[in-house]
């Protein structure tokens, strides 16, 4: 049957393939962001480039939680660890993220406690049965995860836990989407919308790209089929004139979103002034913080943190990269003195980084050689 | 910890009702149900798993695929079965 199905969607694939191309009009150029890091890594892992015309590319955007994280907040959560009292815990893709000295598995080597979880849940359990600890959960993410570390904050409030804190995080996609409108260096014709962020904050959020910027979002699902579906959406749209939003992955995605989540992080977070992202810089109100009545699951305000900024190593250009300006590829440290094994950037560390899933997949055709020689 | 998984219901915890036991890819471990607040969840729902929390329900259609295409993702799906086994959610 799987056989039959791959032959299927192979077939499908071919046929939206050569609706995409009917669509383009000639001698123009169609450029879309895919903000999402899962997208990114199932248009590499299947080459969906392949499928599409050449004057279509593919802008990979800035939603990867692991990729934007500033090397200051790493440094800020070793910081805390390093602390006698301090367990802290963390979503194994933090590990490999490199702070100006080093990442979370060497500071471990030099004595500090930092545990990977899959769920903010367990770093609760870790707390209540290390009593003599400072639990301390490293927390990142976009609105996707957000909810379920508010809703772990509300059940450690509920405990009356006093040995678990939060180092918080968490950003939000919606800042960045107008950042990246707002950047002089890109010009796009239509977004690819984030599929899970979407399951919590549904569609509505999008809605100014379309009314204030002219700009068509389809919202889609992670497998290719749903990916080539939502550039051939895209293209409707700007073949009608159109410029909305739209929800290819509604069977997953409720417009509207998921009510009690968006509660949830309302109840327990607020927004900052501003957060610094890795490669875009400061964005106002982009990132949340706990709000004053959760004070003291506030690990920022229970430990002293350095809070220095840290620039980025000049050789990585991350930066241009998450904000598609340069191709993965471009960089002058891709695969050569920045690989998954040894990352300079973060946008090699995790697999859903853009770095890393061209590396990993080996998209490095003869034309995109030819390509990067003259560039 | 950036995917969403799927995963069949198994059982609601009779002592805790905002946890349930799923079945994801034959890993069996509790999660949080508290965001589908106000929707009803019952044995043999399926339910899309983020960081140990369903996000939403989902119908089996849905489900069966998605977990095609993300056992078809190799390495990213398995480090996040590997962490769903280590996780002891109560």
């Amino acid at each position: 049957m799987r056989f039959v199905d791959e032959f299927r969607n192979a077939e499908t694939a071919r046929a939206l393939s050569a609706k995409i191309a009917a669509l383009c009009e000639p001698g123009r150029e169609y450029k879309f962001m895919e903000v999402c890091g899962g997208h990114t890594h199932t248009i590499y892992k299947h080459g969906l480039e392949d499928y599409l015309p050449e004057n279509v590319t593919l802008v990979h955007g800035p939603g990867c939680p692991v990729c934007v994280i500033p090397m200051g907040r790493i440094d800020d959560a070793i910081h805390i660890a390093r602390r006698p009292e301090v367990l802290m815990t963390s979503f194994g893709d933090m590990m490999r993220v490199p702070g100006s000295g080093g990442n979370f598995f060497d500071s471990n080597a030099e004595g500090t406690s930092i545990r990977m979880v899959y769920s903010p849940l367990d770093s609760l359990k870790i707390a209540r049965q290390n009593p003599e600890r400072q639990v301390v959960f490293m927390a990142i993410g976009f609105e996707t995860t957000a909810p379920s570390t508010a809703m772990t904050v509300l059940r450690a409030a509920k405990e009356g836990l006093e040995n678990f804190s939060v180092f918080c995080n968490h950003i939000m996609i919606i800042p960045a989407i107008k950042a990246i409108l707002d950047s002089p260096d890109l010009r796009l014709d239509g977004f690819i919308g984030p599929g899970h962020v979407s399951t919590v904050i549904g569609c509505r959020p999008y809605e100014f790209i379309a009314r204030d910027y002219g700009k068509p979002l389809v919202v889609a699902g992670f497998e290719p089929l749903d990916i080539l579906q939502s550039i051939y959406m895209l293209l409707l749209q700007l073949r009608e004139g159109r410029a909305e939003v739209e929800n290819q992955y509604s069977r997953v995605v409720p417009w509207d979103g998921n009510p009690t989540a968006l509660r949830v992080i309302g109840e327990v977070m607020e927004l900052r002034p501003y957060f610094e992202w890795r490669g875009l810089g400061f964005i106002s109100h982009s990132a949340l913080r706990m709000r004053q009545r959760y004070a003291a699951f506030d690990a920022e305000l229970l430990f002293e943190t350095p809070g220095v900024r840290v620039a980025d190593p000049k050789a990585c250009q991350c930066g241009e990269v998450l904000k598609g300006v340069l191709k993965p590829w471009e960089c002058k440290v891709f695969g050569t003195a920045c690989t998954p094994e040894t990352p300079i950037g973060t946008c090699m560390v995790s697999p859903e980084g853009a770095c890393a899933a061209y590396y990993n997949f080996g998209r490095f055709t003869r034309t995109r050689v030819r390509e990067a020689s003259v560039t | 910890m950036c995917l969403g998984i799927p995963g069949e219901v198994i059982e609601i915890l009779s002592d805790r009702p905002d946890l349930a036991r799923v079945d994801v890819s034959g890993v069996k471990r509790a999660i949080n149900i508290g965001l589908l607040a106000g929707e009803r969840v019952e044995p043999g729902d399926w339910v899309l798993i983020h960081v140990g929390f369903a996000l939403s329900k989902i119908d089996e259609a849905e489900a069966r695929a998605a977990t095609e295409f993300l056992e078809s993702i190799g390495k990213a799906y398995e480090d996040e079965i590997a962490a769903l086994r280590e996780s002891r959610i109560i």
